[in-house]
């Protein structure tokens, strides 16, 4: 194919226009999500380890591991467990819905981080309080926004 | 007309009871996150897992809401407490009509 002056520029034009179209979300946009979570309740720090590699080379398949400090009793356990990114696309990354009968609460899966930034752990007690803890990670590869 | 795809639970196969016993359930899916463009600009449409749900003996033990953020082949790790013998069920739904259920047998001493 012949490239000529104007289709090399409308190309151009196409491939500008991409990064205005990603509206990645501030730490505002996380604390909106956080604050959506819990319905303007309060949020206490602690109980809550969220586990990400401090530096990661390829952001597409990232090893997430998340703790809460409980004895998972009938009547004293986890009941959610949110994890919000500052730095993604859309900051709502994962929900976890846990129960008594889960001994434990500790979930591992893998997710895509955007770029270098901080994750937030939630946790909502069966009570009704939340704990949150974070992780700051630096990404050398971000996942998400490129393209195929 | 469903979708499915190759997945997997993994429990160990005997637990002492009362025992905190590690389910993984894994699903083979590419998670296209609907974020990503094709080389002339289109936009690659969002299809991903939805949900994915546990039950032991058809009791929901565990549960998750996946986002785009989820990566492709989305495995999960967590525990239940080993208390009879029976049946972990795992139940992926997403989007374009996918489904897919996998299971895994557990002998409880």
């Amino acid at each position: 194919m012949k490239l000529t002056r104007r289709s090399f520029f409308s190309v151009l034009s196409i491939l500008g226009w991409f990064p205005a179209s990603f509206a990645i979300a501030k730490p505002e946009e996380a604390e909106l999500a956080i604050a959506k979570i819990t319905g303007g309740k309060s949020i206490q720090a602690g109980r809550v380890k969220l586990i990400i590699p401090p530096l990661v080379e390829n952001g597409n398949l990232v090893v997430m591991r998340v703790q809460v400090e409980s004895p998972m009793t009938p009547t004293n356990y986890v009941s959610k467990i949110h994890v919000v990114a500052e730095g993604n696309p859309l900051p709502n990354m994962v929900t976890f819905y846990l129960g008594p009968r889960a001994g434990r609460a500790d979930v591992t899966t893998r997710v895509r981080i955007a770029d270098s930034q901080r994750v937030w752990a939630l946790a909502e007690m069966n009570d009704g309080s939340f704990w949150q803890g974070y992780a700051e990670t630096v990404v050398t590869l971000s996942a998400c926004t490129e393209n195929i | 007309m469903s979708r499915t795809s190759r997945t997997i639970v993994t429990i160990p196969s005997t637990a002492r009871q009362g025992e905190v016993i590690e389910i993984r359930a894994i699903a083979q899916h590419d998670m296209e996150s609907g974020f990503r463009h094709t080389e002339r600009g289109q936009l690659v449409p969002r299809d991903i897992i939805r949900r994915m749900v546990c039950l032991y003996n058809g009791i929901e033990i565990f549960s998750t809401d996946l986002q785009p953020a989820v990566g492709a082949n989305p495995l999960f790790i967590f525990t239940t407490i080993a208390q009879e013998s029976g049946m972990i069920e795992c139940r992926w739904t997403g989007d374009n009509d996918y489904s897919a259920t996998s299971s895994a047998l557990l002998t409880v001493a």
